[in-house]
C-alpha cells in the first residue's frame, strides 16, 4: 500500500507534520517552523549525513518552504543531491530543486552539468526525472547546453521519454522562439507518433505555433480532422478514455487548434463541419468532461467559418448550459453566448431572461461574467442600462484589479456610445467618484476636452447648459469628503473655466469653493496647481469684465504658502496669479481670454510679423540672415551679433539661428520677465512689437497655464465634438439598421417577445417581476420601446407578461405597414401600438398561458426541494464514520453526493454509475480507512475539531 | 497554461504548491493568503471558478481539501476542472482510496504523481494507467535501488529497530496479540541474522 510508504520517515519528521497540524494559530506554527529551520540548518551542513537521512532533510526543507518561510540556505543541498548516482535520491533532489528554484535563480548553472549526464542515461527514468527539471530549469541562456540532447530524445524508444521532450522543447519556444525556431519540423512528426500520449503532447507546441502563425499550418487541417474523427470514433486505447468519453482532453486540444485553423478560412471551415457535427451529437451532456468538450465544440463553431447547422447545434448547447441548474453550465453558457453573438447576435434574445437571473445571481464570478458579457453585445440602444448597472457594481466591490478593469470598460462604452453628452458626463462623474485613482489620466482630458469643445459651434445654448450643468454637478460633488485626485484636477479646471461664466454663481464663491480644494487636498501638488491656476483664470475673468477682483482672505493665505512653495510649478504657478491682478482689463483679456481653451494656437514659425522690422533694419544696411545651412564655417560672430542684437542683449552669446517663437515667449510670461524686457531699450519703431505683442501673445498664452494642459490634450484621440460624433452616430445607424429603427428591428424585437415566452415556458418560472422585464427589454430588444409603453400608455397598468403576449402574435406584415417611421417618434410608436394590441390580443388568452405554466413549475420547485432537503440531511457525519462500520458506510455514500455536488450534474445522471462502483467498493475502502486510522493514531495523530476531515476519503 | 496548482485544506493549510509560472516566494505568500481568502469563503452551490488578477482560479472541493489550479482567460474551465479530477483518480488510485493525511504525510509523492501528469502547465498525459506505471516504476526502481545500496547490516538494524519499538509499545496498529506474536518472530530472526554475521 503506497500510503505507507510516508511512514518510513523518521520519528522527528512525523512529529514536526504532526504539530504544525495541530498549531492553534499561525504564530504558533511560525515558531514551530523557525525552530525546524534552525535544526535543518544545523544538521544539513554537518558532515557525513546518510543519504538517506539527508533526503529527509531536503523533503523537510520542501515542507518548511510550502509553508511560505524561506528555506533558502539548503538550496544548494538540494542542488548537490542531483548529482547523486541513485535514483531514490536523485528524484528527490530534482523535486526540491524544480521546487525551489525560478528559472533565473543563480544555482540553475550548477545543475546544468548535472542535467546534461542525465538525459544521456541508461535508464529512461533517469531521463524522465531530467526532463522534468529541463521544464522547470532551464532558462534561455542555457538552451543551448541541452537542445542537442533533447533533440536526440525526441526518437527515444520510451514514449514517456519522448512526451517529456516534447514538453522541453515546447518550454524552450515558450522561452525563446528563436532558439527552437529551426525545430519546429519536429512538432509535425512527432504528430504521427505511434502513441497517443506523445500525439497529445505535440498538440501543446502546435497551438503556440498556429496561434503565431496560421497560415503555415492550414496543410495539417486535414490531419488535425482526421484525427478528431478517429479519437470520437473510440480508435484510442481504452486507457485514453475518462468517464467513458474518448480521450476528451485530446479532443478539446484538437478543438482548439481547428478553432485556429477555420478562422476566416472557409475552405478551411469546410472539412470540419462533419466532424464537430459528429462530436456535438455524440457528446454526453449529463457528464462534466462532456460538456467540457461541448464548450469547446462551441468555441469552435464561433471561431470557424460559421455554418448554419452547427451555429444552431451550438445554440441549443448554450441554452441546456444557461437553463441548467448548476452554477458551472451557467458560466459557461454565458461565456460560450458571448463568443456565439459575434456572429449570431439575436442568440441573445432568447435567453435574455437567462442573462437577468444570472446577473442578479449572488455568485460573483457568475456576475462578472455576465458583465463581460453585457459589455460585448453593448449598442447605442442600450448603453445607458449597461453602463449604469456596471457602476452600481463597480462601486459595490472592493477588489481594486476588477474595480480598475470595470471602469475602464464604463468609459470606453460611454466613450463609444453615449447617447448626449450630459448623460456621458454624468456617467463619467460616477466613475471618476468611486475609481478616480484606477482610471487612465487620458480618461480625465478627454472628459475636460469634451465639455470644452461641447457639441460644436453651431449650438452655443446647448453647450453653456452642458458646461453649467457640469459645473453645477461638480460643485455639489465637492461637498464628498475624499476625491480621487485625477477627478479633482478635472473638477478644478472645470470650474476655472466656467465657473462663473453663467453668471449663477459669484466669482467669490468658486474661488472660495477652489481654496477649499487646496487646503483639504494640501499634499497633493497637482491638484494644488491646478486650483491656483483654476483661481487665477476666475480673477482674470473678473478684470477682464471690469469688476472689481477682491480676493478672499483665504486665498491670500494660501497665495503667499505657494510663493514659498518648495514645488517650483506652484510657485511659478503663484507668481503668475500675483502678476496677472496687477495688469489691467485690457492685457489680462488678452492673457486669458474667456473660454478659449479650444482655441488653436496659432504659431507662426516664419515669423512674419518681424518682416517690417527686417526691411528697415536692412534698409539700415544690416547684413541678411543666412540660413545655418548656408552659412560657412567661418562664422561673424560680430555681424550676427549686430543683426541679432536685441535677442542678444537679454540671452548673451549665442550661436544659433532664431529661436522658435514659442520658446521666447514662453521667457517672456513670467512677470519678472515682462518687466525685464520692458526695461531693455528698444530701439527700433514700435509697430512691429505691438504687432508681435497682439499677435503672438494672446495666442499662445491663451491662458498661461493651460498651455501644457492643451498641449496634452493634442495627443488624445478625438473622440467627441461634432465632426467626428455626427458621422459615427450615423454609420452606426446605418450598420446596425436592423436592430435600431428599421422595420425589421421590430420583426426582431416581436420573436424576440415571442421567444421570450418560450423560454419563460420552458423555464417554467412562475414569477417575473416586471422590473426584470423592462431591464431585459431594454438590454435586448428595442430600447426604450417596451420601457416607453409600460410607462406611458394607458395599458401600463396591466401585468407585463400581458404586454409581451399581446405583442407576440402581431404578423411581422401588420408591423411593416405601421412601423415605417423610425423608432425615435415615442408618441407614433404608441398610437399604432394600441389598436394592434387590441385586435390581435383576443385570439390568445395570456391567462390561458400562464396557468399552464403554473403546474409544471410547482412539480419543479417541489422535485428542487426534495432534492435540497436531500442535500441537507446529507450533512457530513465524519466521526461516526470511525465509530460504527454499516451505518458508516451509509454516511459516507451520502457524503460523496454532497463533496461532489459541487461538480455540475455528474452525480445526477452520469456518476450513478461510477457511484455503484463506489458502493461497491466501498467495503474494503471503509477497511482501508479505518486501518490507517489505527495507524495513524498510534503515531499520536488525532482528528481534532481543526481537522476533523483528515481521514476521509477525498473521493468519497 | 496552468500558473499553478494549490491544494489547501478547509483550515487554510497549505499542502501542496506547484509554481509552473515564475512566482517569488513573497509573492507565492501572498497568492496563497489571497487565494485561500477568495475560496474557503465561497458558498457550497456557486461556482467553481474565481476571477482573480485577471487570471482564473478553478477550484474543487474534495472531503476538507481544495485543489485549486490558476489558469489563463482563455483556457476551458470545465477541463480544469476534470484534470482536477483526474489528478484526484490517480492519487486514489495509487494511495488505494487516498485522504488528507495521505498527502499530508506524503507530499512528495503528490508531487511527483503530479509530475508524471502535468509538466510545464499542461496536461502531458491523459491516460491515467500510464501515469499509475510510471510511477510504479520509480517507485519500484527505488526499492530495488534502496536494497542495493543499503548493506546486511542496515537491514539487521532497521529490524531490530521496529521490533524494539513495537515490543516497547506493546501493541501494533493490527490489534495486539497478533502483532506481539510478529514482533517475537522478528526478534527471532534478527537474533539469527545477527549470529550468522
Amino acid at each position: 500500500m503506497g500510503s505507507q510508504g510516508g511512514f518510513y520517515q523518521s520519528k522527528e519528521f512525523l512529529d514536526l507534520v504532526k504539530s504544525i497540524g495541530e498549531a492553534r494559530s499561525k504564530a504558533e506554527e511560525d515558531r514551530i517552523v523557525l525552530s525546524e529551520i534552525e535544526t535543518l540548518k544545523r544538521r544539513i551542513s554537518e558532515p557525513d549525513t546518510p543519504k538517506r537521512k539527508m533526503k529527509e532533510y531536503i523533503i523537510r526543507l520542501v515542507y518548511v518552504e510550502m509553508l511560505g518561510h524561506d528555506a533558502s540556505f539548503g538550496y544548494i543541498h538540494a542542488v548537490k543531491m542531483t548529482h547523486d548516482d541513485t535514483l531514490l535520491v536523485k528524484r528527490t533532489g530534482y523535486l526540491a530543486v524544480t521546487l525551489f528554484l525560478n528559472e533565473d535563480h543563480d544555482l540553475i548553472i550548477l545543475i546544468v552539468n548535472t542535467i546534461q549526464k542525465d538525459l544521456k542515461s541508461d535508464n529512461y527514468l533517469v531521463v524522465c526525472v531530467a526532463l522534468n527539471a529541463v521544464c522547470k530549469l532551464i532558462n534561455e541562456e542555457t538552451i543551448p547546453a541541452v537542445l542537442p540532447q533533447i533533440v536526440e530524445l525526441l526518437a527515444h524508444p520510451k514514449e514517456a521519454v519522448r512526451k517529456k521532450a516534447i514538453m522541453a522543447l515546447y518550454r524552450f519556444y515558450q522561452k525563446s522562439p528563436s532558439s527552437v525556431s529551426h525545430l519546429v519540423s519536429n512538432f509535425r512528426k512527432r504528430l504521427c507518433d505511434n502513441d497517443p500520449g506523445v500525439m497529445g503532447a505535440t498538440l501543446c507546441p502546435l497551438f503556440d505555433l498556429i496561434t503565431n502563425d496560421v497560415n503555415s499550418y492550414k496543410d495539417l487541417v486535414i490531419s488535425f480532422v482526421s484525427i478528431l474523427k478517429q479519437v470520437a470514433e473510440r480508435r484510442l486505447p481504452k486507457a485514453y478514455d475518462y468517464h467513458q468519453m474518448p480521450a476528451p482532453f485530446i479532443q478539446i486540444k484538437l478543438l482548439k487548434i481547428l478553432a485556429l485553423l477555420g478562422s476566416g478560412d472557409k475552405q478551411a471551415s469546410e472539412n470540419m463541419y462533419t466532424v464537430v457535427g459528429d462530436i456535438f451529437r455524440k457528446c454526453d451532456s449529463s457528464s462534466n468532461i462532456g460538456n467540457a468538450v461541448l464548450y469547446e465544440c462551441i468555441c469552435c463553431v464561433s471561431s470557424i467559418y460559421p455554418n448554419p447547422k452547427l451555429l444552431e447545434s451550438a445554440a441549443d448547447a448554450i441554452s441546456r448550459f444557461l437553463k441548467s441548474d448548476s452554477h458551472n453550465l451557467k458560466y459557461m453558457g454565458i461565456d460560450a453566448l458571448g463568443r456565439l453573438i459575434k456572429i449570431s447576435p439575436e442568440i441573445a434574445e432568447q435567453h435574455q431572461l437567462a442573462v437577468i437571473d444570472c446577473l442578479e445571481d449572488p455568485d460573483d464570478t457568475l456576475k462578472r461574467k455576465t458583465f463581460e458579457l453585457l459589455y460585448k453585445m453593448t449598442k447605442s440602444t442600450n448603453v445607458e442600462v449597461i453602463v449604469d448597472r456596471m457602476i452600481d457594481y463597480m462601486i459595490s466591490i472592493n477588489d481594486n484589479h476588477y474595480k480598475t478593469e470595470i471602469a475602464s470598460r464604463c468609459v470606453e462604452l460611454a466613450e463609444q456610445f453615449a447617447p448626449s453628452n450630459q448623460w456621458f458626463i454624468q456617467t463619467m462623474n460616477k466613475v471618476f467618484e468611486h475609481a478616480g485613482d484606477l482610471v487612465n489620466i487620458k480618461v480625465a482630458h478627454n472628459l475636460m476636452r469634451l465639455i470644452a469643445e461641447g457639441f460644436g459651434e453651431d449650438d452655443n445654448t446647448a453647450d453653456s447648459q452642458l458646461r453649467s450643468s457640469a459645473v453645477e454637478s461638480y460643485l455639489y460633488i465637492l461637498g464628498e469628503p475624499k476625491l480621487p485626485s485625477v477627478f479633482l484636477q478635472v473638477i478644478c479646471w472645470v470650474l476655472g473655466e466656467y465657473g462663473t461664466a453663467d453668471g449663477k454663481y459669484s466669482a467669490s464663491y468658486i474661488t472660495g469653493k477652489l481654496c477649499d480644494v487646496a487646503e483639504a487636498y494640501s499634499n497633493d501638488e497637482t491638484v494644488k496647481a491646478y486650483a491656483v491656476t483654476a483661481l487665477m483664470k476666475i480673477y482674470a475673468f473678473e478684470i477682464a469684465a471690469g469688476r472689481m477682483v477682491d480676493m478672499l482672505p483665504e486665498c491670500h493665505s494660501l497665495m503667499e504658502e505657494f510663493l514659498a512653495s518648495h514645488s517650483t510649478d506652484l510657485q511659478q504657478r503663484a507668481y503668475e496669479l500675483q502678476a496677472v491682478i496687477g495688469l489691467d482689463a485690457h492685457a489680462v483679456e488678452s492673457i486669458m481670454p474667456s473660454d478659449a481653451s479650444c482655441e488653436d494656437i496659432e504659431v507662426d514659425k516664419a515669423l512674419s510679423f518681424l518682416n517690417g522690422y527686417i526691411q528697415e533694419s536692412i534698409e539700415k544696411g544690416a547684413q541678411p540672415y543666412i540660413p545655418e545651412s548656408e552659412r560657412s564655417g567661418m562664422l561673424n560672430i560680430s555681424n550676427f551679433r549686430n543683426q541679432d542684437h536685441h535677442e542678444a542683449s537679454s540671452h548673451g552669446l549665442r550661436f544659433e539661428a532664431y529661436e522658435l517663437p514659442k520658446q521666447t515667449v514662453q521667457a517672456r510670461i513670467p512677470p519678472a520677465s515682462l518687466a525685464s524686457t520692458e526695461l531693455v531699450p528698444v530701439p527700433e519703431p514700435v509697430y512691429p512689437r505691438e504687432s508681435y505683442q497682439t499677435t503672438t501673445v494672446p495666442s499662445v498664452s491663451s491662458d498661461a497655464a493651460s498651455t501644457e494642459l492643451k498641449l496634452r490634450l493634442d495627443g488624445v484621440q478625438k473622440k467627441w465634438g461634432r465632426q467626428t460624433h455626427f458621422p459615427s452616430t450615423s454609420t452606426s445607424n446605418s450598420t446596425s439598421q436592423k436592430t435600431v429603427n428599421g422595420i425589421t428591428q421590430v420583426d426582431g424585437s416581436n420573436t424576440a417577445n415571442s421567444r421570450t415566452r418560450e423560454t419563460y415556458d420552458s423555464r417554467k418560472q412562475v414569477e417575473i417581476s416586471p422590473e426584470k422585464q423592462k431591464l431585459a427589454a431594454s438590454l435586448f430588444g428595442g430600447p426604450s420601446k417596451t420601457e416607453k409603453k409600460s410607462a406611458t400608455g394607458h395599458k401600463s397598468s396591466k401585468p407585463s407578461s400581458h404586454m409581451v403576449k399581446s405583442h407576440a402574435p402581431k404578423s411581422s406584415m401588420e408591423v411593416a405597414s405601421e412601423k415605417t417611421s423610425p423608432v425615435q417618434q415615442p408618441p407614433d410608436l404608441l398610437d399604432f401600438g394600441e389598436p394592434t394590441v387590441k385586435s390581435t390580443a383576443p385570439s390568445l388568452d395570456p391567462f390561458k398561458d400562464l396557468e399552464g405554466l403554473l403546474e409544471p413549475t410547482t412539480q419543479v420547485s417541489s422535485a428542487v426541494n426534495h432534492s435540497s432537503t436531500a442535500a441537507v440531511t446529507k450533512s457530513p457525519d465524519i466521526m461516526g464514520l470511525y465509530t460504527e462500520t454499516p451505518a458508516g458506510a451509509h454516511h459516507k455514500d451520502s457524503d460523496i453526493l454532497s463533496g461532489l455536488s459541487n461538480s455540475p450534474m455528474t452525480n445526477m445522471v452520469g456518476g450513478t454509475t461510477t457511484m455503484q462502483v463506489a458502493q461497491s467498493s466501498k467495503s474494503p475502502n471503509l477497511k482501508d480507512s479505518l486501518e490507517k486510522d489505527a495507524l495513524v493514531r498510534q503515531m499520536g495523530v488525532t482528528p481534532s475539531s481543526q481537522n476533523p476531515n483528515l481521514f476521509k476519503d477525498l473521493l468519497g | 497554461m496552468i500558473h499553478f496548482v494549490l491544494l489547501i485544506s478547509r483550515q487554510g493549510k497549505v499542502r501542496l504548491t506547484k509554481w509552473y509560472s515564475a512566482y517569488s516566494q513573497k509573492e507565492r505568500t501572498k497568492v496563497i493568503r489571497e487565494l485561500s481568502g477568495l475560496i474557503l469563503t465561497r458558498g457550497p452551490k456557486l461556482c467553481n471558478f474565481v476571477e482573480w488578477r485577471g487570471l482564473r482560479v478553478v477550484y474543487k472541493r474534495y472531503a476538507s481539501l481544495y485543489f485549486c489550479m490558476c489558469i489563463d482567460e482563455d483556457d476551458n474551465e470545465l477541463e480544469i476542472l476534470e484534470i482536477i479530477h483526474h489528478y484526484v483518480e490517480v492519487l486514489d488510485r495509487y494511495f488505494g482510496s487516498v485522504c488528507e493525511l495521505d498527502l499530508i504525510y506524503n507530499f512528495h509523492k503528490a508531487y511527483f504523481i503530479l509530475d508524471e501528469l502535468l509538466i510545464a502547465g499542461e496536461l502531458q498525459e491523459p491516460s491515467k494507467r500510464t501515469v499509475a506505471r510510471l510511477v510504479a516504476a520509480q517507485d519500484s526502481l527505488v526499492e530495488t535501488a534502496k536494497e542495493q545500496t543499503s548493506s546486511i547490516t542496515n537491514i539487521i538494524a532497521q529490524a531490530a529497530n521496529f521490533t524494539i519499538k513495537m515490543l516497547h509499545k506493546g501493541y501494533g496498529p493490527w490489534g495486539s496479540n497478533a502483532l506481539h506474536l510478529e514482533s517475537l518472530l522478528l526478534v527471532d530472526v534478527c537474533t539469527r541474522l545477527v549470529d550468522q554475521h
